[in-house]
């Protein structure tokens, strides 16, 4: 496989290990601002005790596909950072206020009043930023940002304001808050009525994700027409029965209390969708002008990130093993 | 600044001129925390360590405080250094296009750096009752070296900007590259050395002066001696060097950029036997710096050793790549200035140190400490001046003016604004976390929370 492509798959893999990991801790932020019932309380203190020790490691992966993304493929960067410059300084402010009211929330929480603030602050940029980052994925593939002899040309709105984009937002949120309550029904073994709260809010979740993926399935005819048009390749069929089968399986275990089997399936499910996507949008970076081949960097750049990239591997994996090993392995509540 | 060219015409700001001001902010707010974020690690990891080897319960009282705020310090750097990654595309789009095949490699690697830290981090911070003590403190240890790896390999991008190496370039479109040339450029080695050093002065001296001012009110705490101590030994040493790596550092611009340097002294005319300027008002139009405080022959001896070598003036380069002389120089000397006193401020320190044979409390000493307890961070942010004001006209010296670099989006006072309020706001809730995170170190209330706080238990 040329350099290209690999780093095309690396740039894959970590948009989708951020949705599984990041992806989950914007859900729980979601979850956060929902928190309701008479156990509200040890609801958000789950989704902290869930979150606390890995919201920042996992919100490297992100930085992680930026980074190859300008070092591999600068031209493509500095297209899209220009097409979506707008959806792009807005997760920006996201980013920043989530993790900072999350942080703050943590060592300033005596009074019940700036709680809440700092509360609603995390659970409403929670809420916004999956969204946007939807809304951008979208309008990559879209088709409608246009590069003519070098140049963006079309504008600061191409795309990202469409309805499929929208679609796309929406879907995000629903499956980022639906990995974070299947998660959560896991991390709250020990505590059944909890854990019963997390089910209820995985089970709908998983629900209202079918009406979203239809309605951005049904606006992509228009709205992303080259990728509509993938989705007859030979692979598509049974990725589309693959994702089914891990979204129904997901919910069937919820209902039945298979936890662990729920978050395996969502997994799956999140996995296979964003799978899809980059089979659908393959080879391209931006559809239809920029592609990983046209917007590559020089080759002596792309084999030493290469080996960058194999290098770090050796160091974060093990890392990221221990890290989950060592708070996910006995995920017990503390007494509240 | 420089000469009005495109889009810098017209009446008041422009894009362009919002551009600029929205990454000035963002990097210095992002630089004071990327500066603690290597800085207190350090001082974490030695408490826990003197903590393992005498096994005082004071020691493992410090790191865990010393581990709340780099929590909240390091959560916020994490957050603005994402919002830089991405401004260098938002803003700085052309400057991308162009240079990220060429320094996309340390950024690759601070990535990885950054990722152990919070990995390691998330593991110290969370894992106190969870995994064994020397495995914590290991940990805590990683996260000090990756915290200064990721500072290094970030100074290496901002040293390519200064002394662009491996590659070449044809009517703007980049044909060879040699990325590990363009990380190791002429520039790299100085620039590194200066900003780790910094770190670990501006925190020593910022966590030190907070300590300070608990033992004036009472010299007999034990914690705060010990927490006073520490830091001090960190800024107390690491001031000397950083003052001989200022040195290096100067040689390397008087060669490699003329004009910085030119600007930084307030050198207009070129001249054998030059003198050093000191503070004053430089003036571009009448190519003389009024009121300066002249040291006969210091610049040539600080350029090139020799008191009789020539250097180069301001006259020498082209009016329209002339950075801005005031805000260079002033900036130079505020840095510099701030490097003497702290200086001064630690040989007195030790001395004292030598002569007690203990943690000094002598109430002048602990006085200053608390009032040159900013000086590190002043002195950063001043430095960071230096560098970039300095470099312009360029984004990159000698190849790429920064006014081509910058985004054809229009509207940008609007980012800019919101961003400024936002770091404002992030700011005063921070001055006033931190602050009660000191409060809380009161003795009494350390006594009070020893039994009760989650995870102190150890200890106990």
């Amino acid at each position: 496989m040329a350099a290209e492509h690999t780093l095309g798959a690396v740039i894959l893999a970590a948009l989708v290990i951020y949705a599984l990991s990041g992806g989950a801790d914007y859900g729980g932020g979601m979850w956060d601002l929902l928190a309701m019932g008479p156990r509200a309380p040890r609801q958000r203190a789950a989704i902290e005790h869930a979150i606390g020790p890995i919201w920042e490691a996992n919100h490297v992966w992100l930085i992680l596909v930026i980074v190859v993304l300008f070092t591999g493929f600068p031209r493509a960067f500095a297209t899209v950072m220009t097409a979506l410059h707008i959806p792009m300084t807005a997760i920006l402010l996201g980013i920043v206020l989530r993790g900072s009211a999350f942080v703050f929330r943590k060592y300033d929480a005596q009074d019940d009043a700036v709680h809440r603030r700092w509360s609603a602050l995390f659970g409403a940029a929670s809420f916004f930023t999956p969204l946007l980052l939807g809304l951008c994925l979208g309008a990559l593939a879209s088709g409608e940002i246009r590069v003519t002899d070098g140049r963006l040309s079309s504008g600061f709105f191409a795309g990202w304001t469409r309805p499929f984009a929208v679609a796309c937002g929406l879907f995000a949120q629903g499956l980022f808050a639906f990995l974070a309550a299947t998660y959560l029904t896991v991390d709250t073994e020990g505590e059944p009525a909890l854990q019963a709260d997390f089910r209820t809010r995985g089970l709908t979740s998983g629900l209202l994700l079918a009406p979203a993926a239809a309605l951005a399935f049904i606006l992509a005819r228009d709205g992303a027409p080259h990728i509509f048009a993938r989705l007859v390749s030979w692979w598509a069929p049974l990725l589309v029965a693959v994702t089914s089968a891990c979204a129904l399986g997901a919910l069937v275990a919820l209902w039945s209390r298979r936890f662990r089997l729920a978050r395996a399936a969502a997994i799956g499910q999140v996995t296979c969708i964003l799978l899809g996507w980059g089979l659908a949008q393959y080879p391209h970076i931006v559809v239809p002008d920029l592609t990983l081949s046209n917007t590559a960097t020089v080759p002596s750049t792309l084999r030493a990130l290469q080996t960058a990239l194999a290098v770090g591997a050796v160091v974060l994996f093990p890392a990221f093993g221990y890290l989950f090993y060592v708070f996910k392995r006995r995920p017990a509540l503390p007494p509240g | 600044m420089g000469s009005p060219t495109g889009r810098e015409c017209g009446r008041g700001m422009t894009d362009f001129g919002f551009a600029r001001s929205q990454m000035a902010v963002s990097l210095a707010f992002h630089i004071i925390f990327a500066a603690v974020g290597i800085g207190m690690p350090l001082l974490m990891a030695t408490a826990e360590g003197l903590y393992l080897r005498h096994r005082e319960a004071i020691y493992l009282d410090l790191a865990q405080r010393w581990a709340r705020g780099t929590a909240i310090l390091f959560a916020v750097g994490a957050v603005s250094g994402t919002v830089l990654s991405f401004e260098l595309g938002l803003l700085w789009p052309r400057f991308m296009e162009f240079a990220g095949g060429i320094i996309g490699i340390p950024f690759s690697l601070e990535g990885f750096a950054f990722f152990t830290e919070a990995i390691f981090l998330g593991i110290y911070l969370y894992g106190w009752d969870r995994i064994p003590a020397v495995v914590h403190w290991l940990a805590g240890i990683i996260v000090a070296v990756s915290g200064m790896l990721s500072g290094v390999f970030v100074v290496t991008v901002n040293a390519w900007m200064n002394a662009p190496t491996g590659f070449e370039a044809v009517d703007g479109r980049v044909t060879k590259i040699d990325p590990i040339a363009a990380m190791l450029n002429p520039a790299s080695l100085q620039q590194v050395i200066h900003m780790v050093l910094a770190a670990y002065v501006a925190t020593g001296f910022a966590v030190a002066a907070v300590h300070a001012f608990f033992l004036l009110r009472d010299r007999t705490d034990a914690f705060h001696r010990r927490a006073f101590g520490i830091a001090l030994a960190v800024a107390a040493v690491g001031i000397p060097l950083q003052i001989a790596s200022g040195d290096l550092i100067a040689r390397m611009v008087a060669e490699r950029q003329p004009a910085k340097f030119a600007a930084m002294e307030a050198h207009y005319r070129t001249e054998a036997g030059a003198p050093i300027t000191i503070g004053g008002i430089p003036d571009d139009a009448a190519m003389a710096t009024r009121y300066g405080l002249r040291i006969p022959w210091g610049l040539s001896l600080l350029a090139k050793g020799d008191r009789r070598a020539s250097v180069l003036g301001l006259e020498a380069i082209p009016r329209g790549d002339w950075p801005n002389t005031r805000i260079v120089h002033w900036a130079f000397d505020l840095m510099v200035g701030a490097g003497f006193a702290m200086l001064a401020l630690a040989g007195w320190a030790l001395w004292l140190w030598w002569r007690l044979r203990r943690v000094p409390d002598d109430q002048w000493l602990l006085r200053a400490v608390v009032v040159a307890g900013p000086l590190g961070l002043i002195a950063i942010e001043a430095g960071w001046i230096v560098t970039e004001v300095g470099r312009q006209p360029w984004i990159i010296y000698g190849v790429m003016r920064t006014t081509e670099a910058v985004a054809e989006m229009r509207g940008l006072v609007v980012p800019f604004v919101t961003f400024t309020i936002v770091y404002v706001f992030l700011s005063v809730i921070l001055v006033y976390l931190l602050r009660r995170q000191f409060l809380e170190t009161d003795p009494s209330a350390t006594r009070r929370s020893w039994g009760g706080r989650p995870g102190v238990s150890r200890g106990g």
